[in-house]
């Protein structure tokens, strides 16, 4: 467990809404999901999903609704608002750039004197 | 967990419905499963497999807690951080606040009073099971809701769109329980009231229709709950007991419940008798005559029966009534009233009343909206660096106006809890009040959960109207054009829009004034009229002689033993004895027609004078200070065996005879034919209400009227308690069972001026609450326009301005604004002034007096206003000033 790294904060959103846009989930299938697309290399305490997907749909990019999960349990399902899409699209591009960024930042040699 | 997260997470479950709480956990407990679910299909027990899925989960409770804080939003937290900076904020400006705090709580306390009163009068029906289907039965144009009980009994048995009908009237009794006799106040109902009206016996049984068997023959009675509680001291053994009502025996039945007051709104009587036992128990009607109207009706209708059907069907045994009576039931029509004001008797004139309150105080809390308003948009002015500071750190605008509207609910609920305070201490002791001490008259204004919601919802609507004023201004800011210049330069130029709020705000307050004026003037009219008697220096001892069952010649002779009881104390200057009392609101004067000699056939259209008549005894006059113009008083010779002789009033002698002079000697006639002489002419005076025109009256000799109805009137120059308690304890030793109520005169003059003081008080009261608003108002606008200009202001004194042209160049606008807004209050006041006429006893704003007194007010108001910040314009000290900057 330890080669796992630690969540970035403000990152989980980001990794919610990628889930999500995948297709529609209930909390557990999102987690799942991330860790799937993470490579199982990503950290996360699995209640801690929970806040950052309630914080989502307060702000209306999570849609949720009640359904029934693939064993026949109820459980909710969370989709992609028109709002949420965009948000993902932004925030992608706002992350790409952050890394190019700080990767060209990180990977500058020190100034010969 | 810190106390504030805490207090944040309470507060969030507070305000969140519970299902979502559930929902909530009931995700989490599935998610919980479906993790389960797969570790069990890895092969894992089922117990192990929930184990592990707890575990992998997490801390539950707290992520709970933090997913439901998340699923509410940022919203609590944000308004946390808004009501934080908004506290802050106003304790910065404590005078701004605590004016605004203190307008706003004049305007709630005030709506919250008068709303309390339509609560109690208007709103709420009766107190009694489904009070909807109860109506009070009226007759014809005038709505007179007396009828007589032998009509009662035909409406009860020939309409069909009643469940059932009930009559009952009130009347006073003097009670007695082994001991001496007390007056008690009682309602006689009809056998079927209890059983009507759906009510059960807290204590005992009630009577029904089956025990009426003809007169007298039901002497029964039920206590009111608190009467059983004061004067029996709520004994459960008093069912069966046996008391005296006016000498005769009455068995108690039971009590009734604690919540039943009966079928007015205004008054809780001590017990309710049979109406068919009713002669005994004080009634004054007889229960066989149609021409007898004493009884009010109340109707429940049937299921599905509406108004207009029960009125049809009301008016068709009305045109039966009128067709087998046609003498005492001519074109007789029935109407629906709500019931518990004697239909609309006091119904009208209260429910105007009211009106004119509520309208009056929902001015006041415009104009204390207007007020704030004007103070939030000068504030929001002065802050104009501060919101372009926040809008250039990327405050969202938003956000901003979601601060001020914070601040602007922080104020209104403040004042609105303040002001509504204010408003229960106010509304605690009318309801403890006693206006008419000859009457238990209960004012019911407790407040219940309308006021408050009533209180809260205008405290809301208003903080939302005076915060929405700054609303524009901040949505104009540029915050570039703002930190460069230092403050808005913007100046608005003709009449803006704070000016129009003052302009409106002055008007307002002008028209409340001008209320305030009509009313208090009316009111020193109504005190200062000429009553016809001298109230000063006198008691009144009332009592009737039928409550101890004296009748005929016994009350003519009882009546003598008291006058003769009472001139025997030392310090007594006169002793005078009358049936009926001017002015007393309960058993009025009555009126006879009275034809002059000449006249043959005595019908109404050929009367000569309608006047009110009162027989009284030799000393009546000294004793009630009533002026004798010409002629003599009665003497003992004036009696049964004597001609009929009569003194008559100024007006009915001028109307007679022509004049004062002519009329002794004279002769007129009553409605019975018989001749009665002129002895004596008196001067004019108030009879029935204190409003009425000069009318005609006459007063005959007690001796040849004999009547059970008893007032002493004992005219002293001693100490009105001392002198009340030598008179009631030499009256007790008479007859311990006749009950007595003594008073000074002028208490039972407080009962006749109720209504003219109670439209006065309150409309002299929100008159002050508009001058307060038009004070601070002005007060607000002036300090504002020096604050914003006194660097200018440094400038001119410096540069050698005299204080008259700094005045005028600061306050100039102001007083324009409050001539504009004072002409057009005045107008408005003076359009208005038929309400305030109604409402007001002689009110009139066309009244000159009350006109320059509006005009004075207004101006004094505005110089009052205007003095503080004047002074400090004047008084700028021009290098402070520059210093500063």
């Amino acid at each position: 467990m330890n080669d796992q790294a630690q969540l970035l904060p403000g990152t989980l959103d980001l990794l919610i809404l990628r889930a999500v846009s995948l297709g529609p989930r209930h909390g557990y299938g999102i987690l799942l999901r991330i860790s799937q697309i993470s490579g199982n290399s990503l950290l996360i305490e699995q209640g801690a999903l929970y806040p950052g997907l309630f914080r989502l749909v307060c702000k209306c990019l999570l849609k949720a609704s009640w359904g029934t999960s693939e064993n026949n349990r109820r459980a909710m399902f969370y989709t992609l608002t028109a709002g949420g899409r965009r948000r993902l699209q932004e925030e992608t591009d706002n992350w790409k750039r952050l890394v190019t960024t700080i990767t060209a930042a990180l990977s500058t040699q020190p100034e010969e004197a | 967990m810190t106390l504030l997260s805490s207090l944040r997470h309470r507060l969030a479950t507070l305000f969140s419905p519970p299902d979502r709480n559930a929902e909530l956990e009931e995700e989490l407990r599935s998610h919980i499963q479906l993790r389960a679910d797969d570790l069990e299909r890895s092969g894992l027990g089922r117990a192990e497999a929930e184990r592990r899925a707890r575990i992998d989960f997490g801390g539950y409770e707290r992520y709970r807690q933090e997913s439901h804080e998340a699923a509410l939003g940022r919203f609590t937290e944000s308004l946390a951080q808004d009501l934080r900076f908004a506290v802050r904020v106003l304790r910065k400006s404590l005078g701004f606040t605590s004016v605004a705090v203190l307008t706003l709580a004049l305007g709630i306390g005030a709506n919250s009073v008068a709303f309390s009163l339509m609560n109690a009068l208007v709103l709420r029906p009766l107190d009694l099971p489904h009070a909807q289907a109860l109506y009070s039965i009226e007759r014809g144009k005038q709505n007179e809701p007396a009828q007589s009980y032998p009509d009662y009994r035909d409406l009860r048995d020939r309409t069909r769109s009643f469940e059932g009908i009930v009559a009952y009237s009130i009347t006073r009794a003097g009670l007695s329980d082994n001991g001496d006799a007390t007056t008690a106040w009682l309602y006689q109902v009809s056998g079927n009231y209890f059983d009507v009206l759906d009510i059960r016996p807290y204590l005992g049984r009630f009577f029904h229709a089956s025990d009426e068997h003809g007169d007298n023959s039901a002497n029964y009675l039920v206590l009111s709950y608190p009467y059983w509680q004061n004067h029996f001291q709520g004994d459960r053994s008093v069912v069966g007991r046996i008391v005296l009502l006016n000498k005769h025996p009455f068995t108690i039945l039971g009590v009734a419940p604690s919540k039943f007051h009966g079928t007015e709104m205004y008054f809780t009587p001590n017990f309710w008798v049979p109406l068919v036992s009713g002669s005994q128990a004080g009634g004054w009607g007889d229960l066989n005559l149609r021409a007898s109207r004493d009884v009010w009706l109340l109707g429940r209708l049937k299921p599905g029966v509406t108004v207009a059907q029960a009125t049809t069907d009301l008016n068709a045994v009305g045109e039966y009534l009128a067709a087998t009576y046609p003498a005492q039931d001519q074109h007789i029509r029935f109407s629906l009233t709500r019931p518990g004001l004697m239909g609309d008797t006091l119904g009208r004139p209260v429910h105007a009343f009211v009106g004119g309150i509520m309208s009056l105080a929902l001015l006041i809390l415009l104009a204390a909206c207007a007020n704030l308003g004007s103070l939030f948009a000068a504030r929001a002015a002065d802050r104009s660096r501060e919101v372009a500071l926040r809008l250039s750190l990327g405050s969202s605008r938003r956000r901003i106006l979601r601060q001020l509207m914070t601040e602007a609910m922080l104020i209104s609920l403040t004042g609105g809890s303040l002001g509504l305070l204010g408003g229960l201490l106010a509304l605690h002791s009318l309801d403890t009040w006693q206006p008419v001490p000859s009457f238990p008259v209960h004012l019911p204004v407790s407040p219940d959960a309308r006021t408050y919601a009533a209180a809260l919802v205008l405290a809301l609507a208003s903080g939302f109207l005076f915060g929405l004023v700054p609303v524009r201004q901040v949505l104009r800011t540029n915050p570039w054009q703002v930190v460069k210049s230092g403050s808005l330069t913007a100046r608005d130029h003709g009449l803006g829009f704070r000016d129009v709020l003052l302009v409106i705000q002055v008007a307002v307050c002008a028209v409340l004034i001008t209320a305030c004026l009509v009313a208090v003037r009316g009111l020193q009219q109504s005190l200062r009229c000429n009553y016809g008697f001298t109230p000063d220096h006198a008691l009144l001892v009332q009592t009737d002689l039928s409550m101890a069952g004296y009748d005929g010649g016994r009350a003519t002779a009882m009546q003598r033993r008291i006058l003769d009881t009472v001139e025997a104390l030392p310090g007594i200057s006169a002793v005078g004895l009358t049936d009926r009392m001017p002015l007393d609101g309960e058993n009025m004067v009555n009126n006879h027609l009275m034809f002059k000699e000449t006249t043959a056939e005595l019908t109404a259209p050929n009367a000569a004078a309608n006047a009110a008549v009162q027989n009284v005894s030799t000393n009546y006059f000294q004793a009630a200070g009533t002026a004798l113009l010409t002629g003599r008083v009665f003497s003992r010779q004036d009696d049964a065996s004597a001609p009929r002789v009569a003194i008559v009033n100024r007006t009915f002698a001028i109307r007679l005879f022509g004049s004062v002079e002519s009329a002794t000697g004279g002769y007129f006639k009553t409605a019975d034919g018989s001749r009665v002489q002129v002895v004596g002419v008196a001067e004019d005076g108030k009879y029935r209400t204190i409003a009425e025109q000069p009318q005609s009256a006459i007063f005959e000799p007690l001796l040849q009227n004999p009547t059970n109805a008893t007032w002493v009137i004992v005219r002293s120059i001693r100490k009105p308690q001392e002198l009340a308690a030598a008179v009631d304890q030499r009256l007790r030793r008479l007859d311990t069972a006749l009950p007595f109520t003594v008073r000074t005169w002028q208490n039972e003059l407080d009962g006749a001026l109720f209504a003219s003081r109670v439209v006065s008080v309150s409309l002299g009261m929100l008159g002050t609450f508009g001058a307060m608003l038009a004070f601070t108002g002005i007060f607000g606008m002036a300090s504002y326009a020096v604050s914003r200009r006194l660097k200018e202001l440094g400038i001119r004194i410096a540069l050698g301005a005299q204080p008259r042209n700094v005045l005028q160049a600061v306050l100039g606008r102001a007083f324009r604004l409050l001539a504009l807004g004072s002409v057009v209050g005045l107008a408005l006041g003076a359009v208005g002034s038929n309400l305030l006429a109604f409402i007001a006893y002689q009110g009139t704003a066309r009244d000159p007096l009350v006109l320059c007194g509006a005009v004075a007010a207004m101006m004094f108001l505005g110089l009052l206003a205007t003095w503080v910040p004047a002074l400090r314009a004047v008084s700028v000290h021009p290098v402070t000033l520059l210093r500063e900057e």
